[in-house]
């Protein structure tokens, strides 16, 4: 038995340098590969960039008008009606700002849990986190009546002598996602670091050495240095995983703290931090086959990468299914007028058909990542996720409209048909992400140099 | 007392030669890697780092103050009956202090690792020694102290060319 057994126990070594493929597994290749887009730009054309900067820069105009319309002439602009007070504007935001949970739960998690691969992919998953979560915050201000007001919320000494309203779910919200903003912004940089100090000491041409050298801080990557690095890095690491399921608990508390029927469930903070963890999955495997094709980085996104995130995604596919058959359940269960008529309307009323478009997208299509070979498959991955993060806006739309729509008292209810500034300010934001990603990828290294280098370390002994 | 910077291409080699300057008598200063190297800080003798209680201490502080204005504002200077509600509801209080206190833990950690390693510190001599530069990229540099005679520092060398050492500088103390 033992030589059987002892051959398949792989030494540690082994088994972290499979993350990287054969022409990456040098220090010297990883740093060439991550860097060269940034420092040797004339090895690419930059035309897909450049197409790329302009239709998102574009979008973002068309944001940007839709925004300044939306604060000339107010929320009327929205298809919002009187009994759909909440229409695109907080499904966005929830959209939003659960993709932008991902990135620091993904990398923090997995860092807490040892597990390697998130080294190729938790750079550019931070940073989409703070490009996310930034516009998530722009919509819950958009959406008020009168957005130049939104500083209330803050306590500050004002001339009215008045406070906020300690006991609002909207209050906690503004603090989760101003602590969560500014805390990844910190999780972001002190990880960039010492691969600013790379790029200082890669760089030919004195401006980008002096800058990236300025931002390095000095780093010298002396023992000393590493060690208090390393202590603080996973210091973090565990405050955020708090932090970021408070964050979206605090979301879905926004809607389980009223008395709606379909809002007011326990089952819903949870809910929502599996949703946002899913689409934020979802988006980094978007993000990361864009990365991968543009930069050329085969050699350190792997297509083992995108088999353990569809992996991901599966699970978390499954515990959404779990949570939407939990939601009818109780409906069911509790026996409740206004929860059944609800439940009815969710699977036979007008929004029916794009609730069943979404439980398609969230729920069977991810089922495909059971085989093999569309795990390994990176167009299919990629597809696949894509279909998700569509699933994941209409169940964020869903959960609005439905209740909304179908309230308490029947003589209320009111159907919610978007405008067209609901639709441009909705693409807007995408491209407005799109622009800010398309500018990180050409200033700060998509991918962690040293991380990927320790792995290739991982486990050896003198 | 004479600062020599050796160059190894592997970190087993750095780890073993550091050892061996040990064994010998030398000091072993620091190392310089591209990514941190498991038992060198221990090597060193680094002391063990307060880090972790800055950032306890600054995440009560800033949340204490978030608590103590929601209690002032609650209770003391603007009391209002909304629903027969007890005016300290603290459990729905929580959120506030609990968000910002992380946010503070991770600004105080980020300070106290500043104030730790002396970062910023954009110019170091170190940073004028020949190679340096690619003690970031993947070269592991090991900087040991000869404390004694000239045929100390021949040997010093020596070992730290037996080790697989690529090359052996001299840099200023």
């Amino acid at each position: 038995m033992s030589s059987l057994a002892l051959d398949r126990v792989e030494t540690p070594s082994q088994d972290t340098r499979r993350w990287v493929l054969e022409n990456g597994q040098s220090d010297e290749a990883v740093n060439r590969i991550v860097s060269a887009p940034l420092l040797q730009r004339h090895k690419w054309t930059w035309r897909t960039w450049w197409i790329a900067f302009a239709v998102s820069g574009a979008m973002t105009v068309m944001m940007i008008v839709s925004a300044s319309w939306l604060l000339i002439r107010g929320v009327g602009v929205w298809g919002n009606n009187t009994t759909v007070v909440w229409g695109f504007g907080i499904a966005n935001y929830v959209w939003w700002i659960g993709i932008g949970n991902a990135g620091t739960l993904i990398s923090s998690m997995l860092l807490l849990m040892r597990q390697h691969w998130r080294a190729s992919i938790n750079r550019f998953a931070e940073a989409m986190t703070l490009f996310a979560a930034s516009i998530a915050g722009l919509f819950p201000i958009l959406h008020l009546g009168r957005p130049l007001y939104f500083y209330w919320l803050t306590p500050y000494p004002n001339t009215m002598l008045l406070w906020p309203q300690w006991r609002s779910a909207l209050i906690w919200d503004f603090w989760a996602i101003l602590s969560y903003l500014l805390f990844s912004i910190v999780f972001w940089y002190v990880g960039l670091i010492p691969d600013l100090a790379t790029l200082r000491d890669r760089a030919r041409s004195a401006l980008p050495r002096k800058i990236y050298g300025a931002f390095a801080l000095g780093w010298r990557g002396s023992a000393r240095h590493w060690h208090f690095y390393e202590v603080y890095h996973k210091a973090m690491a565990a405050l955020a995983v708090p932090l970021v399921v408070s964050l979206h608990s605090v979301v879905g508390l926004d809607f389980a703290a009223s008395l709606m029927p379909g809002w007011a469930e326990t089952i819903f903070p949870p809910y929502f931090v599996v949703g946002a963890m899913y689409s934020g999955f979802a988006m980094v495997v978007v993000l990361a086959a864009l990365v991968r094709w543009g930069f050329r980085m085969q050699p350190i996104i792997t297509v083992n990468h995108f088999d353990v995130m569809a992996k991901v995604m599966l699970m978390a596919s499954i515990v959404m299914g779990l949570s939407y058959a939990t939601e009818w359940f109780d409906a069911w269960y509790g026996g409740d007028h206004a929860e059944r008529s609800m439940l009815t309307f969710m699977f036979s009323g007008s929004y029916s058909p794009i609730y069943f478009i979404m439980l398609f997208c969230n729920v069977l299509a991810p089922q495909a990542f059971w085989l093999a070979a569309a795990r390994r498959s990176v167009a299919a991955v990629f597809v696949i996720a894509v279909i998700i993060n569509v699933g994941m806006w209409l169940e964020r739309l869903l959960i609005i409209l439905n209740t909304l729509s179908h309230t308490h008292l029947p003589s209320m209810r009111h159907l919610f048909f978007p405008t067209i500034w609901d639709w441009t300010l909705l693409f807007g934001s995408l491209g407005f992400f799109a622009f800010m990603f398309l500018i990180f990828v050409r200033l700060v290294p998509s991918v962690s140099m040293h991380e990927v280098r320790h792995i290739l370390h991982e486990g050896e002994r003198p | 007392m004479i600062v020599l910077l050796a160059e190894f291409t592997r970190p087993e080699a750095l780890m073993r030669a550091a050892r061996q300057a040990q064994d010998a008598g030398d000091k072993v200063l620091d190392a310089f890697t591209p990514f941190p190297i498991a038992g060198m800080a221990e090597l060193l003798g680094a002391r063990s780092t307060r880090l972790r209680a800055v950032m306890f201490a600054g995440g009560i502080a800033i949340a204490l103050g978030a608590f103590a204005t929601e209690y002032f504002s609650a209770m003391l200077d603007y009391p209002i009956n909304s629903g027969g509600r007890p005016l300290n509801s603290w459990p729905a209080f929580m959120m506030f202090p609990f968000a910002i206190g992380i946010f503070a833990a991770a600004v105080s950690g980020f300070i106290a690792l500043m104030a730790e390693t002396g970062l910023p510190r954009l110019h170091h001599p170190l940073f004028a020694v020949e190679g340096f530069e690619r003690a970031s990229q993947s070269r592991f540099l090991l900087a040991i102290a000869v404390l004694h005679s000239e045929t100390g520092t021949a040997d010093a060398e020596k070992r730290l060319r037996n080790a697989g050492a690529l090359s052996v500088r001299e840099a200023e103390p």
